[in-house]
């Protein structure tokens, strides 16, 4: 009976929306409207054509980066491959606002001058290496893996057998890897197939992909139908990915025992210079977006208020000081710092929500009677959906109610749910039914068994996990987007409009709000990854 | 055919083959003794081109090796745990060394269903190598090894995976495969056994050094060395005092054998049971276990010193054993 509440909570709040949606989406008579016809389809095709070109980008870097990982050891490996990590979790409203800082510097933004680049073009550049930012380490971890498990005999007997470097790679390498390669692909794919903060943000309402056009038709020029169609389309897309994904999952674990190749030095000249120029380029694309971000926060890059002509260049912390201070005429009724005490109130509820919901769910699922393991897909599905389709979702079912900021929490709890489960289950499941049952013949009552057994071995996986809801909630930005009032917004919410509007001491108090939240969410992954149960929560 | 000059070759800043000599003539299978990490497994991998020695050459007929890549070189490789493409089928990794050659398949499959057939695998073309049992693997493996017909065959412990009565079977194998094709093999092992059932000649690889090359009928007859008896197992090795010319003394008596060190110095003896017709020692030895042994009794006696016998003596009863006492080096 511990799933009644989290399916409880899913029916109101996800399949209900879900509902709500796909009943506007098939009103037959604008299904067949010429204009929403052409809208899809100019949409459809220009998130495939952008996912496309993002994941290839994305394999350019990451194919080189896994064979530097898996083949060579060399000093500060382990620091580099986590710097590489670290972009997977951070909100994509800071890697927006990092990558757009990057080029808010004199000297950067005359590099496009240079190349003669139209402003449309260089802010779809930027929007395809950010996804590159945040989705290499998936290359690196998928297909590095695969490298590293390769066994070495095989290329050895190949090239006994006669086969040259060409063919090894051809014959031998490739169809081996071909598994890691087409799921890391897909995964990729997915990620950049839903993006939404990182388009939105970098390249405006110019670069209409499905997340974005259900945004603007949900709230800019609104065509609640159309939205609701393009969510369907949306939806049916990712399922049919994830699919594919969980297909070829299942295919890779039943190959032979892993076994891992030992890595080395490099030693020849040509793996001396591989490894210097993958080293060096790695650093500099990871790390100077995550430096830019609080430098240009800190640094004065324009005219003084009320002066013309004149930039004033120096440190500052002008930006921060402005978080404070209600302005009349500013973009909220409230001091922008506001936005972050919001921010953490809603974290602090999401991570209360989703622990109350996830931890009778990750019990039932441990050990399921038949009825609950159909459960399992059940409680996953909300993955497979957008966070501005639930956003919609939402608008559609609550009407009035909307208002209440409690929403907001409740939106993050659909998204973290997932997560939490995953994170919660392995760990319960670990806790040996003998252990309980000593326990209860030594004579403790049911409470000090809990108490005692499961609460040690459950508290790191629950920490884990709250860690893991705290930084969803923070970033969370597409849901809340299309839910949030004005009095209410969050961090991400708040970055978005300072980015969306002209001046100086904006753009400044965008990259002081984005620098804020960069520093928590990395508290935030430091937790995780040290109260992480046995590498469990991976994809 | 196959020469060796002086290869040496360091591992993690240690050496690991020291000037190691030797060859391999035609239609001739040399077995490579020696302990796990003695770097057996570097010479086949420096011999195949896939590592490279720091000093020294490779020969075959009479041609420096070291410019030409692996996958020119002709010869073949089978490995431990088999190495064999997960991602194709019997027939496909068999064939895999005759389509790098670019033969047509009409040459392939019969040359292909050949092997299989020699290889008593007839009608496996298809299955996949991962639903093999070890035994099956491995003579898919060896048949991809012979398919392309390479000029020297190498073996890398083939048999260490395999249970002993798969083992001496497969083993059998090898045996008729190599004394047929005449093709010149190198076998490295660490179980003498193997060594000894396929082996023309015996090489014995020990700290980074040949130490003995001979055939193997030679080699039991007289180990030489201390750790070569003790590798191939061949009778008891104890400790002896030199105490006066010709004279050595051990806690099992006195016996009277030249050998070449001075007086007071410490030395290392073999003790075997005698043949016929030989000149014999004796001791008296107290029998602390019988062992049932095919059709001889192994008889652990005081000291730890054992014997094959071909009748049981009663276990704490003094028995005399003649014997044949060599000095090692």
């Amino acid at each position: 009976m511990l799933w009644i509440p989290p399916l409880l909570f899913l029916t109101i709040f996800f399949f209900f929306p879900l509902f709500k949606i796909f009943n506007l989406a098939f009103d037959l008579r604008s299904v067949f409207e010429r204009d929403n016809l052409q809208i899809i389809y100019r949409v459809s095709l220009f998130t495939f054509y952008q996912a496309t070109l993002s994941t290839l980008l994305t394999f350019a870097l990451g194919l080189p980066s896994a064979v530097l990982f898996s083949k060579f050891s060399f000093k500060g490996k382990s620091l580099l491959r986590a710097l590489t990590a670290v972009p997977f979790m951070l909100p994509a409203v800071v890697v927006a606002a990092a990558f757009n800082s990057l080029f808010s510097y004199k000297f950067s933004s005359s590099i496009f001058q240079v190349f003669n680049l139209q402003p449309a073009t260089f802010n779809f550049l930027l929007i395809l290496l950010a996804h590159t930012f945040y989705n290499t380490t998936i290359v690196v971890r998928i297909v590095g893996n695969a490298l590293a498990q390769l066994d070495p005999r095989m290329e050895a007997s190949a090239r006994v057998l006669g086969a040259d470097g060409f063919r090894v790679g051809r014959e031998i390498i490739f169809p081996l890897l071909r598994p890691a390669l087409i799921s890391s692909a897909l995964l990729v794919f997915m990620f950049d197939f839903t993006s939404f903060g990182v388009i939105l943000l970098l390249g405006g309402l110019n670069f209409a992909t499905l997340e974005v056009e259900i945004y603007v038709r949900a709230l800019q020029l609104p065509n609640l139908n159309l939205a609701a169609l393009l969510s369907a389309i949306q939806l049916i897309f990712t399922l049919i990915f994830s699919m594919l994904y969980s297909r070829l999952i299942n295919k890779m674990q039943t190959q032979s025992t892993p076994r891992f190749a030992p890595t080395r030095p490099p030693k020849t000249v040509k793996e001396k210079i591989f490894v210097g120029a993958m080293c060096g380029a790695l650093f500099v694309f990871f790390l100077l977006p995550l430096i830019s971000l609080p430098v240009r926060s800190l640094t004065r890059l324009e005219a003084d208020r009320g002066q013309r002509g004149a930039v004033q260049y120096g440190l500052t912390a002008d930006y921060y000081r402005e978080l404070f201070v209600n302005r009349r005429g500013s973009l909220f009724y409230v001091p922008p710092v506001q936005a972050a005490v919001n921010s953490l109130g809603f974290a602090a509820l999401t991570v209360l929500f989703s622990l109350a919901l996830g931890h009778p769910a990750a019990y039932a699922l441990a050990k399921p009677t038949r009825f609950e393991k159909i459960l399992d897909p059940l409680l996953t599905l909300p993955l497979g959906a957008s966070a501005v389709m639930m956003g919609l979702g939402f608008l559609l079912s609550f009407g009035r109610l909307i208002a209440s900021p409690i929403f907001i929490p409740i939106a993050h709890t659909l998204v973290a749910l997932p997560f939490v489960i995953r994170a919660l289950q392995p760990a319960l499941a670990s806790v040996p039914e003998r252990l309980r049952q000593a326990a209860a013949t030594l004579g403790a009552s049911p409470f000090r068994v809990w108490q005692t057994v499961d609460f040690p071995i459950l508290s790191r996986a629950a920490a884990s996990a709250a860690a893991f809801a705290f930084t969803v909630s923070l970033g969370e930005f597409g849901a809340t987007l299309l839910i949030t009032r004005p009095e209410y917004p969050t961090i991400p919410v708040a970055i978005a409009r300072f980015l969306s509007q002209p001046g100086g001491l904006n753009y400044g108090q965008a990259t002081a709000m984005a620098t804020l939240l960069l520093i928590l969410t990395t508290l935030s992954i430091l937790i995780i990854e040290k109260m992480r149960f046995n590498n469990v929560g991976e994809w | 055919m196959l020469e060796l000059r002086s290869l040496s070759k360091s591992y993690a800043g240690k050496p690991l083959l020291r000037d190691v000599s030797f060859s391999v003539n035609a239609g001739e299978t040399v077995c490579l003794l020696g302990a796990s990490g003695s770097g057996k497994s570097t010479l086949l991998r420096m011999i195949a081109g896939l590592d490279f020695p720091e000093r020294g050459r490779i020969l075959f007929n009479k041609l420096d090796l070291a410019e030409i890549p692996p996958h020119l070189r002709d010869f073949g490789l089978v490995f431990q745990d088999y190495g064999l493409f997960p991602h194709l089928n019997v027939f496909d990794n068999v064939a895999f060394g005759l389509k790098m050659r670019n033969l047509p398949v009409e040459e392939i499959k019969p040359r292909v269903a050949a092997l299989l057939k020699q290889m008593n695998l007839r009608g496996f073309d298809s299955r996949r190598v991962t639903d093999l049992s070890g035994g099956e693997q491995q003579r898919v493996a060896l048949a991809r090894a012979l398919a392309p017909n390479p000029r020297l065959l190498m073996f890398d412990e083939p048999l260490g995976a395999l249970d002993r009565s798969l083992k001496e079977d497969l083993l059998n194998q090898i045996r008729g495969i190599l004394r047929r094709a005449k093709i010149p093999a190198i076998y490295v092992t660490h179980d003498q056994k193997e060594a000894f059932a396929v082996a023309d000649r015996i090489l014995i690889l020990h700290d980074g050094v040949i130490v003995r090359d001979a055939a193997p009928q030679e080699i039991w007859r007289n180990p030489r060395s201390a750790f070569a008896a003790k590798l191939l197992g061949i009778g008891n090795v104890i400790e002896g005092e030199i105490v006066a010319e010709n004279r050595v003394k051990t806690e099992f008596g006195i016996f009277s054998l030249g050998c070449p060190k001075k007086i007071g110095e410490k030395i290392q003896l073999l003790i075997t049971e005698c043949a016929e017709g030989e000149d014999a020692e004796e001791i008296q030895l107290t029998v602390e276990d019988v062992v049932f042994k095919r059709d001889q009794f192994q008889i652990q006696g005081s000291g730890g010193l054992t014997f094959l016998m071909n009748e049981a003596p009663q276990v704490g009863k003094v028995v005399a054993v003649k014997i044949k006492v060599q000095c090692l080096s």
